[in-house]
């Protein structure tokens, strides 16, 4: 089993959702039962080998590498098919492991428009395909290509079953993204041919592989890698979305169908963080150094940009998109600081912020399903007409201000706090100064998300929606969908060391090697 | 006494017929297609396109044999080389010109336009860029060149009743001409300088000059703007739109693919074989030619509404992606290969994503009988596996994975970033701010395609003939496959090399 696991485990769990696809393709599209029991059972299958991978894995030695696979792919740039899980990409893996499956049984019974659920479900299998291969790459060839992959079923996804100005949207989304990938790979390769030469097969080549390339890459001048981590920040940056980037993020949300909405803000957001703290900062930590003043600046006026927006939103869905900007901010913030302590802030809060933020899309989504419109001063007394329905949204608001006890609070807490004793070389004023204005913002939070919640929930309905008689409660499908992301909010909230230890050791390792060669 | 003067001035060469196999039986299918269509009747025209494409395959095993022998040959006096480079790209002439074969036989048969006719051109034009890629002589590279475009010319105004591809015929001409005149003026100036035509004999000469005299300068500049006109480059691109407007559609296929490819090829040979020394000479010009041409190219597509034209315009900016590499090329002869190796792969692929969007737009306008975008509408609704063909062939013109197109885009990027200079950095940088721009009108088509309403509610199935099935079969696998493994295509061009002549 051992062995099999570390042979084919992680290609297995990356292209199954593939196969699951191919298979859809060459099945007429009037039989959607049969593309949707497929979809599910691709994606529920995949659950199961990464819960097989996660059982397996070593969490001893989270730092280290595991189920390693290092194939020939491109020899003549020296670009290989590295894959490999640790402490780091384990929550990520998990989070997209868990929200996939959960998408497809939430659109069981509703499709968005134009229905046609084969295409869709393809897509989402694509996407899965996608995200999991960001998250297990450790050449940055392979990276970049499942960074992009994931762009094409998100754009379709957008374009075709969106809102009303779907194709506006959909359209910004992808521009903004490809510029900032165009400026990464361009990063990307310099990096490339500026870092030492390894001896392959008796010739010297310059290498794409993430393990070693810290190493090698410190013999690149400052200058040089100031740049180099300028274009990846522009990738990273554009895709978290850190301010002032971010105006792609509260369109695309708006317009995207429910699940869409879901998957980008509890895993494609994240593939921005993840980049940070798996690429630019480890393996140019100099130039982290003097980008890390600067991110922290733009992660905390993201967190009051996004706050104050917030308030002025009268359209449920684009307050919790930008409720998405401020929380990244969270998370960019613990990332600036160059500490462990940050760093696992930062990964707590991306699951965090991916399960409550995914729950909130879930609850709106299914809020725009009955009243037809999201806008808020129409809305209210939730809790009367659909009382389930309302406490489920009072709940996920409540985690999404960071109440303790729920997993919002340990993404967001320990983030301010790390930013009170930032790492090597950082200015400590400068990041205090920071903190404050951050812990200003998660009053904002509170303010927005609550008063939300008071012109929603609370009241009396409205005169148009007294009798409505498609205000029918959570359905079985919803709560079949939305259970797992409850009871996770509330562990996690509990028990927070679920993630902290996983993520330690990696986390440990990662710092390490930004304070070995850093500065 | 006439037998002595005809021995004395016949010097045969020797003439190794293994490595002229290929030109050879492309030279006796043109003969069996003239025969054909000179002695029999109309009924039995249908067979000039089977000829053709089979003569183009069986022209393929030669060069099968040839890569297996894997010896560089060299030939009349070193003017005609067949080499790995030269057998590459004369697989893709074949394979393209095989293609387009398929692309043409609906729409010549069905147009009634005279079949032998059409196809012996093309395949003369084919032979054409087959001696191209192994042309290392001035004056074989002008004849090739010659070979190339004048049955074009023709092939461009083949619909003659129509205005429009009269038009089209004449502006290729004229413009074709015209760069003539200015490459052969080019040319004549670097034989005055260096008393050669052979580009080996020119590179060694043109090396030895380190004082920069204005009539090099000149030289250098009037041939690759005689071949700009070709690969149609900014500024020096306005025949491109028209011409391709009003072309045939699989002429027009024709034209963007295999007939630039050749522009290319001339440009390669005598760029690194003969003026390879004098690099700050075509550096500057090229890094210009390369920015103008992407720049320009997609700004311009932005704004079209005919497929056709846009795809014109896109093909105007991709030929500034296949010249940015050589901005840099002369920095080292490291970074020399490199960017010959990326624009080879650059034309490989280009080959295969940009005639297959050809073959989308032949199937569609069947039905539509219109190139307008907007004739594309709702194509999902009724035609979803060409909507999901042309969307491949977008996106990877765009170059996003895991289309081939990003594996071509990459190395024209890392070979402009292994120069290590400011210049490759920032033409790097432009390349990336155009792939985003051209994703505006890629992506428009796209949109077009999934997201619109059929315009005028038709949504009765495209009928596809077998022939542009199997076209499409052909690129779809091939853009892919390469895009998913680099190596099966990387693993042959990386064999590609100019530089063994240079001393």
């Amino acid at each position: 089993m051992k062995d099999f696991l570390n042979s084919w485990g992680i290609s297995l769990m990356v292209f199954l959702p593939l196969v699951g696809a191919l298979a859809m393709l060459v099945v007429p599209k009037a039989k959607e039962q049969f593309h949707k029991v497929v979809a599910l059972a691709a994606s529920l299958v995949v659950g199961f080998i990464g819960i097989l991978l996660m059982t397996n894995f070593d969490y001893d030695a989270s730092g280290r590498l595991q189920f390693v696979i290092d194939k020939a792919w491109i020899p003549i740039i020296n670009s290989r098919y590295i894959v490999g899980i640790d402490g780091i990409s384990l929550p990520m893996i998990a989070l997209t492991l868990l929200i996939v499956p959960l998408c497809i049984i939430y659109s069981w019974n509703h499709f968005p428009e134009p229905k046609n659920p084969k295409a869709f479900l393809i897509l989402i299998l694509i996407l899965e395909t996608g995200m999991l291969g960001t998250f297990v790459s450790q050449d940055l060839i392979l990276f970049f290509v499942f960074f992009e992959v994931v762009l094409l079923p998100m754009y379709f996804m957008i374009g075709v079953w969106g809102g009303e100005k779907r194709q506006y949207a959909s359209l910004k989304f992808f521009l903004y993204t490809l510029f900032g990938s165009a400026l990464m790979i361009v990063a990307f390769l310099a990096l490339y041919f500026l870092s030492d030469p390894i001896e392959v097969g008796g010739q010297l080549m310059h290498s794409f592989d993430m393990r070693i390339l810290p190493e090698l890459a410190t013999g690149i001048s400052t200058g040089a890698a100031l740049f180099i981590f300028g274009g990846m920040f522009m990738g990273f940056g554009i895709k978290v979305p850190m301010f002032p980037f971010h105006t792609w993020l509260p369109d695309a949300h708006t317009q995207a169908p429910t699940v869409g909405s879901v998957i980008l803000a509890a895993v494609l957001l994240k593939l921005g963080t993840y980049g940070f703290i798996r690429i630019a900062i480890p393996i140019l930590p100099g130039a982290a150094e003097k980008w890390a003043p600067f991110i922290g600046l733009l992660a905390v006026i993201g967190i009051i940009y996004g706050a104050l927006c917030c308030l002025a939103q009268s359209d449920m869905k684009r307050l919790i998109a930008f409720s998405s900007v401020s929380h990244m901010g969270f998370v960019m913030l613990g990332i600036a600081t160059l500490t462990t302590f940050g760093f696992q802030a930062a990964i707590f809060g991306m699951v965090a912020h991916g399960l409550i933020t995914g729950m909130l899309f879930f609850v709106a989504g299914s809020t725009k399903d009955r009243y037809h419109t999201l806008d808020i001063s129409r809305l209210g007394g939730m809790l009367k007409s659909m009382p389930h329905m309302g406490w489920i949204l009072g709940f996920s608001v409540m985690a999404s201000l960071g109440l303790p006890g729920l997993a919002g609070f340990w993404g967001e807490f320990p983030a301010i706090l790390s930013a009170y004793n930032p790492g090597l070389g950082l200015n400590v004023a400068f990041f205090r100064v920071l903190m404050v204005i951050a812990a200003v913002g998660t009053v904002l939070a509170a303010s927005y998300l609550l008063w939300m919640y008071q012109r929603v929930g609370f009241g009396v309905p409205t005169k148009e929606y007294e009798d409505d008689p498609h205000l029918h409660d959570v359905t079985f499908t919803e709560w079949l969908a939305w259970t797992p992301i409850l009871v996770l909010i509330v562990v996690l909230g509990f028990m927070p060391n679920i993630i902290f230890k996983v993520t330690d050791g990696a986390v440990e390792r990662t710092i390490a090697i930004v304070n070995g060669l850093g500065g | 006494m006439l037998a002595q003067l005809l021995t004395f001035a016949w010097n045969a060469p020797s003439v190794d017929y293994h490595a002229l196999a290929p030109e050879i039986i492309v030279a006796a299918t043109i003969v069996v297609l003239i025969v054909l269509d000179a002695f029999t009747g109309e009924r039995s025209r249908w067979a000039s396109s089977s000829v053709a494409g089979i003569g183009l395959l069986v022209a393929l095993i030669p060069i099968a044999t040839l890569a297996y022998d894997g010896v560089d040959r060299v030939m009349f006096g070193g003017g005609f080389v067949v080499d790995n480079y030269a057998l590459i790209l004369q697989a893709l002439f074949l394979v393209a010109g095989y293609v387009v074969i398929l692309l043409s036989t609906n729409y010549i048969a069905e147009g009634d336009y005279h079949e032998g006719e059409y196809y012996t051109l093309l395949l003369s034009s084919i032979l054409g860029m087959m001696v191209m890629a192994s042309a290392r002589d001035l004056i074989s590279i002008f004849i090739a060149l010659e070979l190339v475009s004048i049955p074009a010319y023709m092939l461009a105004a083949w619909r003659k009743r129509d205005q429009k591809s009269n038009e089209a015929g004449l502006k290729y001409y004229l413009m074709g001409v015209f760069a003539s005149a200015i490459l052969l003026y080019g040319m004549s100036l670097i034989f005055g300088i260096t008393g050669s035509t052979l580009l080996v004999v020119i590179g060694a000469e043109l090396g030895s000059y380190v004082s920069s005299q204005p009539i090099i300068t000149l030289g250098i500049a009037f041939v690759l703007i005689g071949f700009a006109f070709k690969v149609s480059a900014v500024p020096f691109h306005q025949w491109a739109p028209d011409t391709y407007e009003g072309a045939p559609t699989p002429v027009t296929s024709f034209l963007a693919v295999a007939s630039k490819a050749a522009g290319f090829v001339a440009i390669l040979n005598v760029l690194f074989i003969g003026f390879y020394g004098r690099h700050d000479v075509w550096e500057p010009l090229m890094w210009v030619l390369a920015a103008l041409s992407m720049t320009v190219g997609n700004l311009i597509a932005l704004r079209q509404t005919n497929v056709v034209r846009m795809l014109a315009y896109s093909g105007i900016a991709q030929a500034g992606y296949i010249l940015a590499p050589l901005a840099v090329a002369g920095a080292t002869l490291g970074t020399g290969g490199e960017a010959l190796r990326s624009i080879v792969v650059y034309l490989l692929i280009y080959a295969g994503m940009n005639l297959g969007a050809f073959a989308v737009v032949l199937a569609v306008s069947r039905k539509t009988r219109s190139g307008d975008i907007k004739s594309f509408g709702g194509l999902f609704s009724y035609a979803p596996t060409l909507t999901v063909c042309m969307t491949i062939f977008l996106f990877s013109l765009a170059g996003i994975p895991p289309a081939a197109g990003w594996f071509a885009k990459l190395s024209i990027f890392s070979s402009l970033t292994s120069a290590g200079t400011a210049s490759g950095y920032i033409l790097a940088v432009i390349v990336g701010l155009n792939s985003v721009i051209a994703f505006g009108y890629y992506g428009r088509l796209i949109r077009v395609m999934w997201m619109d309403e059929a315009p005028d509610g038709d949504r009765t199935p495209i009928k596809v003939p077998a022939s542009l099935s199997f076209a499409l079969i052909i690129t779809v696998a091939v853009t892919l496959v390469w895009g998913v493994f680099p190596g099966a295509l990387t693993h042959f061009t990386d064999q590609v090399n100019l530089f063994s002549l240079l001393r």
